[in-house]
């Protein structure tokens, strides 16, 4: 058995990772380094943030045998992890809570973050609430027209919400003011980074908050089917669902990993938002790692009909696991996402995100390929309800 | 000696501060960028510092971001850069240009085949923002070997254990970040930066300038009493965007003789 423990002191996974970001953060990276290191080991900690995510989140999330759709797809079993079920309804908030807990005890009393679907934004406003922290949540001006309904949820939840109307106005964007605002604030503030990417520590402490999705289906799968699954399957946009979905199988080569990409409108019409399927390594907020630039090294636009995979970058880790073979990148259409986002709602009475029907249009093209006996557990990260505008309007509805 | 390191020492010679302009290359095109290098040179310009356009200049605030923004909607990259620095070449053989950027452009060409292709057009130093000493020693050992000189920044939240872990790769001068925050945010507070540079002396080795938030003559003034060099960017790029076509050119030259005044006066008053 290989033993995997990236990343190395600097934050490297492999050629990937690292911490690129102007002299006026380094420091404050270094503290919150030492700090997340200091806390990670540290019992009060972990069993405060346990209890958290038992009795605010509601984990352990289920596991659930989707039989009739199985049994339509007419081949392996299919599992799905229920991150959906969780408060607020996606995996955001195991991350949200962690980095939360940490802010509180570095003494900070504002926290900001980034958000696309408004999934991280809302988790971020979430615990804020839940903590008594000032939150001002970054968000770029065409994902707020996009997002209406998750926009009123963070006002309500007594954050701010800032629309950027730079560059793209969209995810990366966000994020670049995000962290203008933490090289201004950096003393006071704390920046809850939304998905396994940043500078170091960000990408592994992102991975460690969120690994207890893949620790609790080591446990769970044990129970219902006597075996861990063959396949895990997960979507991938910046990567924190898939890599606390993939992190706890890593030592276990028997069971395959596959991330799946936006594909948008297709590889080869260059609408997606697939780096790791399509994408060139370079360096993007804090970190090297595939992304989606052209040949001046300026980083390109992005389509995806889910808002939460609309990102031309992606975690270093997924970066290094392509490399290296351990994990499969794949890329599926807004189309196919879309099938298997009805699908579900038909067959199995949930309603998932689109991001995570990206992982299931995927799982519709494996499953048959395989005999019965075969079991894929597929990351459902995130429940539908903040889609619905945008699935009606494709079927020509106004809500 | 390289270039920057030669202007250095014969300002220090005559008690003089170098004066730093930023433009952002392709803003509003190659052809002013050009007009503005020289005429900038011609007006007291020391040394000029050329912004590479990015996509996602994180460390940057709305006016240089916008700058930035006309440039690319030009489809201005990193090759033509160089290719304006060839030409404001042809003119000028003395005055040192820095290119200041962010490190995805660099990464894209390669390090070895930028550093080869920036030396042939007369770079002599490169800042690449978002790339810090511990990140940066592939690049630097490339820009060594073709003799450019990596410049640094030292910022407020720097402790100073790290002085010497930016000095130790630095040449040319040293980029002291004068606030916590981007370009062009809120006006700086001069005693504080003046007993940062006081921290920094003998520790660095290198010429120390100062920038991000020096907003007129009276600020370059300020600073140019205890800094070696005085950099103002995001003023020029706004004079640049306010101008009316064609005007560019001369405003930015006025705006550059009045700071150029500014910090001699300062700096003769107090010998
Ligand atoms: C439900 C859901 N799944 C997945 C993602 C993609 O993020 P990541 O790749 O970090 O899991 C998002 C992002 O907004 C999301 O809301």
């Amino acid at each position: 058995m290989r033993r995997y423990d990236l990343p190395d002191e600097r934050g490297h996974f492999g050629p990937y990772g690292g911490r690129f970001v102007a002299e006026t953060l380094v420091q404050a990276l270094d503290d919150l380094r030492n700090q997340y290191q200091r806390y990670a080991q540290d019992p009060e900690f972990q069993a405060e943030l346990a209890h958290e995510l038992k009795h605010y989140v509601g984990r352990p999330s289920p596991i659930y045998h989707a039989k009739r759709w199985s049994e339509h797809l007419g081949g392996a079993q299919i599992y799905l992890k229920r991150e959906d079920l969780n408060h607020t309804g996606a995996h955001k908030i195991n991350n949200t809570v962690g980095q939360a807990l940490l802010a509180r005890r570095m003494g900070k009393r504002r926290v900001i973050a980034e958000t696309g679907a408004g999934q991280h934004g809302v988790a971020s406003a979430t615990v804020a609430a839940r903590y008594g922290l000032e939150c001002v949540v970054y968000m770029g001006a065409e994902d707020i027209k996009r997002q209406a309904p998750n926009v009123y949820r963070m006002k309500l939840l007594g954050a701010s919400v800032v629309a950027v109307d730079s560059g793209s106005k969209t995810l990366k964007d966000a994020m670049n003011e995000a962290m203008r605002d933490w090289v201004t604030h950096v003393e006071t503030t704390f920046y809850i980074i939304g998905t396994a990417a940043g500078p170091h520590p960000y990408p592994m402490m992102v991975r460690d908050f969120q690994a207890v999705i893949g620790q609790e289906a080591r446990t769970q799968m044990i129970e219902l089917a006597g075996r861990q699954p063959d396949v895990l399957i997960a979507c991938v946009g910046g990567g924190s669902n898939a890599i606390g979905l993939f992190s706890p199988y890593l030592e276990d080569e028997a069971v395959r990993l596959i991330g799946v990409e936006a594909g948008g409108l297709g590889l080869e019409s260059g609408k997606h938002a697939a780096p790791l399927s399509a994408g060139v390594p370079g360096v993007l907020h804090g970190n090297r790692t595939y992304l989606m630039q052209d040949d001046n090294g300026q980083i390109q636009e992005t389509h995806s009909i889910s808002a939460g995979l609309d990102y031309p970058g992606v975690g270093p880790e997924h970066s290094w696991l392509k490399d290296s073979g351990r994990a499969t990148y794949v890329a599926v259409t807004d189309a196919e996402a879309l099938q298997a986002f009805h699908d579900l709602c038909r067959l199995e009475g949930i309603i998932p995100a689109l991001e995570s029907s990206h992982a299931l249009a995927y799982a519709v093209k494996l499953a048959p390929t395989l005999d019965k006996e075969q079991i894929l557990l597929v990351n459902l990260s995130g429940r539908g309800d903040k889609d619905i505008p945008t699935v009606a309007g494709l079927s020509g509805l106004a809500l | 000696m390289s270039r920057i390191s030669h202007v250095f020492e014969q300002l220090q010679q005559h008690g003089r501060r170098a004066l730093i302009p930023f433009i952002t290359s392709g803003d509003p095109d190659l052809a002013t960028t050009l007009d503005l290098m020289h005429a900038m040179a011609q007006a007291g310009a020391d040394l000029i510092e050329l912004g590479v356009p990015f996509s996602d200049p994180m460390a940057d605030g709305p006016t240089i971001q916008r700058s930035s923004e006309r440039a690319l909607a030009q489809g201005v990259g990193l090759r033509d850069v160089l290719a304006v620095v060839a030409e404001f070449r042809r003119k000028d053989g003395q005055t040192p240009v820095v290119l200041m950027g962010y490190l995805n452009p660099v990464e894209r060409m390669g390090y070895d085949a930028f550093a080869r292709a920036a030396r042939q057009a007369g770079v002599d130093g490169v800042l690449t923002v978002d790339c810090p000493p511990e990140e940066a020693g592939p690049l630097t050992d490339a820009l060594y070997a073709h003799a450019i000189d990596p410049i640094f920044l030292l910022s407020p939240t720097t402790p100073e254990s790290r002085f010497p872990v930016v000095a130790r790769l630095a040449r040319g001068f040293i980029y002291y970040v004068s606030l916590k925050g981007v370009t062009g945010a809120a006006t700086l507070d001069v005693a504080d930066v003046r007993n940062r540079i006081h921290a920094m002396r003998g520790r660095v080795g290198l010429p120390i300038g100062v920038g991000f938030g020096i907003r007129d003559a009276q600020s370059a003034q300020a600073v140019a009493r205890f800094a070696d060099a005085v950099v103002v960017g995001s003023r020029i790029v706004q004079a640049i965007e306010e101008a009316p076509r064609g005007e560019a050119v001369d405003r930015v030259a006025a705006l550059i003789r009045e700071i150029r005044s500014a910090i001699d006066a300062g700096v003769g008053a107090q010998a």
